[in-house]
């Protein structure tokens, strides 16, 4: 496990759509990837070199340097057997570890449950979005979801401190655990208890916050402003998540792709610039993924749905670099067109989960797959 | 009128519409349960009037566009329609073949689009569907309009089948590429306005000459199919009849596991489910046979309560309810914004799959947005909904705590709530003692405990059910 001072914390940053692995880590030295994509191209010369093999989409200028600094790592190749392409199954599978059943947990739900056992803090997970990810689902396990740190806390409209502690005081009484209680009843109670007592200690995270960088005005970057503010509060959250989305880019990829990882791009260096600043880059890991990749050949505008994708995985505590092997785009190695992952994404997350969370990751993952050593 | 004569139509209501206030739910328990379900099918109240809304928002009228006009625009109708199982039909349409902004930005395609729901909604699912192929901002959602004969996008075809109709596991990805090439030249084409400023209207547009007219195998049929031969097979599957019965009953009667687990998650009652997909079949895929028959079953009757509210069930009939927004004033695009903020941004799902429902509605950041909206809305004294109560506890006299509470339960619903909530809000009556509305003094602080109570009852877990 690698040793970090503080508690390590681990920011999960899904790309929901299907990222096109062919145009974010470009293999501009093969020439089969151009007789692929006559229409949805990155011309020669404008990728980001990494190698005399494989450059990166011309948006992603900030991840370039931080892999030239040694903190990304590109995870190649990553999927499961039989990769299903539907968004909303294929998500599941990601957010479960279960590719044959329906999961009922998430990996990080269950993550949750063995750093803090005792729920001794119900803002060890924090996701921001307006719905919660399956990923964090887990009985008994609290995760305060955020959107707008700012105005987040109930009943605010009571004028009077008095009266508004009077009627909490009754609220929790009421959402107190009942004998005999269903399952919605008690969890209702649970999460509108979780709801109070996570709003007030979150509230006080913007008020501790200054800071030099000013982040972009995309929401990807207003959302990791909020991780930010929680994670220089100190207040013991190990595991952030939010998402970007509009990465199904079956149509006019080339304008939306670029937009898409332009976005993301600054939004990471304004974190970690941010972090930095406050000397509290040092215990974080970042982990990017996506629910699958897209098709090799493309369909004139854009690209449909496919198979094998990447992970990047950022931090000062990353070992930078390339892991794994970029599937072979030769025609007879595709499967129905697509690139076949060759690296279990549990294999991934298992990585994650004990060189950097310090868990047990069989029984989270379920079972033990090849883990890329990029911690 | 027996009090369980109101509950059931309580229920009926809170379904089959957006809940009623109880001068409505006394007058249609008095006309009777099985002649009210016949007056949601067969609605003949005046539908509301669109140009009420643009005649005091001149700047939502087309080609302007910006995220949430529509929703807004769509929310004046929610909160004013008449027929109100219409209406919950073009929301129930709206969750299965669910249209974004993100990428469509249009709203006023999108507004198109669920207003075909209310023409058709309980009309029947295969002229549906076909309407569905040829709506413009479906064309675009979907990239139908990027599907070429000589080369074929897949979008449309694999939503057709996953989310659409049939659900995964019922066919082959070889069905999913043939489909895909049957719906090729089904695209969209702008009408340039006489103005050229904003967004162009699109229309559908069929181009033969894009078209792939060839062979096809799908779902063990073969022949040159186009886009509504397509249609026509998916229709005459079982799966599709389970299918849309699922979806009905997951909306209308109780909580069902998400879309994605459907293949793999048996239905909780598959006796009510094949008692829909059967009327389904055999009306000829007719969907107001389907609803007559749901909402008079005994498996609908005996669902009270079994649903969590959808956040545009919470914000509709909470201000359909408390009343004072009917008027389309110029807070409305601030209010359609609530939806959003419990988990529900209306003509914005997250995705084609929609939104995740039951239990999925609930964390803590939303339901803390569902509290306090309801809390904030039936606590203002002022709304005419809450004056009404406020009017039938003063004709009451004076009100021990017990009956005072029980009173305001029984009018915001009837709200059934547990032994140990009731206890709670009685004790919380109880701090202040018997309601009196004897003096003038008096009438002004009962009128703000009534409020204060109804806050509180707006906060309790019960309210958060349908």
């Amino acid at each position: 496990m690698t040793t970090t001072q503080r508690d390590p914390v681990l920011v999960v940053l899904q790309l929901s759509g299907g990222n096109d692995y062919l145009n974010t880590v470009i293999p501009y030295g093969d020439p089969l990837y151009r007789d692929n994509r006559p229409a949805v191209v990155i011309p020669e010369g404008q990728e980001l070199a990494l190698d005399d093999q494989v450059g990166l989409h011309p948006s992603m200028g900030p991840l370039k340097s931080l892999y030239d600094e040694g903190k990304l790592a590109i995870i190649h190749g990553v999927g499961y057997a039989d990769s299903i392409r539907s968004h909303f199954r294929s998500m599941d599978i990601w957010h479960t570890c279960e590719p044959d059943k329906m999961g009922t947990e998430g990996w990080l739900g269950v993550a949750a449950r063995e750093l803090d056992p005792r729920k001794e803090n119900i803002v060890t997970t924090v996701s921001f979005g307006p719905s919660l990810f399956r990923a964090l689902v887990s009985p008994d396990v609290p995760v305060a979801c955020v959107d707008n740190l700012e105005t987040y806390g109930l009943l605010t409209d009571i004028a009077s401190a008095d009266e508004r502690t009077k009627i909490l005081d009754r609220f929790t009484r009421m959402y107190a655990p009942a004998v005999g209680g269903d399952f919605v009843m008690d969890y209702l109670g649970q999460t509108g208890l979780e709801a109070m007592d996570g709003a007030d200690i979150l509230k006080v995270a913007p008020g501790l916050y200054s800071s030099d960088v000013e982040y972009a005005e995309t929401t990807i970057a207003q959302k990791l402003k909020g991780v930010a503010q929680i994670h220089l509060a100190n207040l013991g959250t190990r595991i952030f998540y939010c998402d970007h989305s509009g990465f199904d880019t079956h149509a006019n990829q080339l304008g939306v792709h670029a937009t898409l990882w332009k976005d993301v791009s600054e939004a990471i260096d304004d974190f970690f610039t941010d972090l930095r600043e406050h000397d509290a880059a040092d215990n974080v890991v970042m982990l990017l993924f996506s629910e699958f990749g897209r098709r090799v050949h493309d369909n004139g505008s854009g690209t449909d749905h496919g198979s094998a994708g990447l992970a990047f995985v950022i931090g000062e505590s990353v070992k930078g670099g390339q892991y794994g092997e970029f599937p072979s785009r030769k025609t007879a190695d595709l499967q129905q067109g697509d690139l076949v992952p060759n690296l279990d994404f549990r294999g991934l997350y298992s990585t994650v989960l004990e060189d950097w969370l310090g868990l047990d990751a069989k029984p989270i993952v379920n079972g033990t797959f090849e883990k890329p050593k990029f911690l | 009128m027996t009090s369980d004569k109101i509950a059931l139509m309580a229920h009926l209501m809170r379904r089959g519409g957006f809940g009623a206030g109880r001068e409505e739910l006394e007058a249609r328990a008095a006309k009777g349960y099985e002649a009210t379900v016949e007056d949601l099918v067969n609605p003949r109240e005046e539908p509301v009037d669109r140009y009420e809304f643009l005649r005091y928002h001149p700047g939502y009228i087309r080609h302007i566009t910006s995220p949430g006009m529509g929703s807004a625009n769509w929310l004046h109708t929610l909160i004013n329609t008449q027929r109100p199982l219409e209406e919950k039909m073009v929301l129930f349409w709206h969750h299965v073949f669910a249209t974004g902004a993100s990428k469509v930005d249009h709203w006023h395609e999108l507004v198109a689009q669920v207003d075909m729901f209310r023409e058709r909604g309980m009309g029947n699912y295969r002229d549906m569907l076909v309407a569905l192929a040829k709506n413009p901002a479906m064309i675009y959602w979907l990239d139908n309009c990027d599907n070429h004969g000589y080369a074929v996008n897949e979008n449309w075809g694999r939503e057709l089948l996953e989310l659409f109709s049939m659900g995964v596991g019922n066919y082959t990805e070889e069905d999913v590429q043939e489909c895909s090439r049957a719906f090729t030249g089904w695209t969209i084409a702008p009408v340039p306005p006489r103005i050229y400023y904003g967004r162009f209207d699109w229309h559908f547009d069929y181009k033969e000459e894009d078209h792939d007219d060839g062979e096809k195998t799908f779902l063990g049929h073969t022949g040159r199919f186009n886009g509504e031969d397509i249609i026509n097979i998916v229709c005459q599957q079982p799966a599709t009849a389970q299918f849309v019965a699922r979806h009905l009953y997951n909306f209308f009667v109780a909580d069902e596991p998400q879309v994605p687990a459907w293949s793999a998650t048996p239905p909780q009652d598959p006796e009510a489910i094949d008692t829909l997909a059967k009327t389904f079949m055999d009306s000829g895929y007719e969907i107001a046979p389907v609803l007559r028959v749901l909402f008079n079953s005994d498996f609908f009757k005996n669902a009270r309560f079994a649903k969590i509210k959808s956040p545009a069930e919470v914000v509709v009939g909470t201000l359909r309810f408390a009343g004072g927004a009917e008027f389309p004033a110029p807070g409305i695009g601030n209010l359609a914004k609530n939806t959003g903020y419990m988990g529900q941004e209306l003509l914005n799902p997250p995705s084609v799959e929609g939104w995740h429902t039951g239990v999925e509605w609930i964390n803590s950041g939303a339901l803390m947005k569902r509290i306090n909206f309801a809390a904030e809305m039936l606590g203002d004294v002022d709304r005419p909904g809450i004056q009404d109560i406020i009017g039938r506890l003063q004709v009451q006299g004076e009100l021990p705590p017990e009956e005072f509470v029980d009173s305001c339960l029984d009018l915001i619903g009837p709200l059934e709530v547990k032994p140990e909530t009731r206890l709670q809000l009685v004790e919380h009556a109880t701090e202040k003692g018997a309601l009196r509305w004897g003096t003038e003094r008096e009438v002004g602080v009962s009128t703000e405990r009534v409020g204060e109570i109804l806050k509180l009852i707006a906060s309790v877990r019960e309210y958060q059910y349908s």
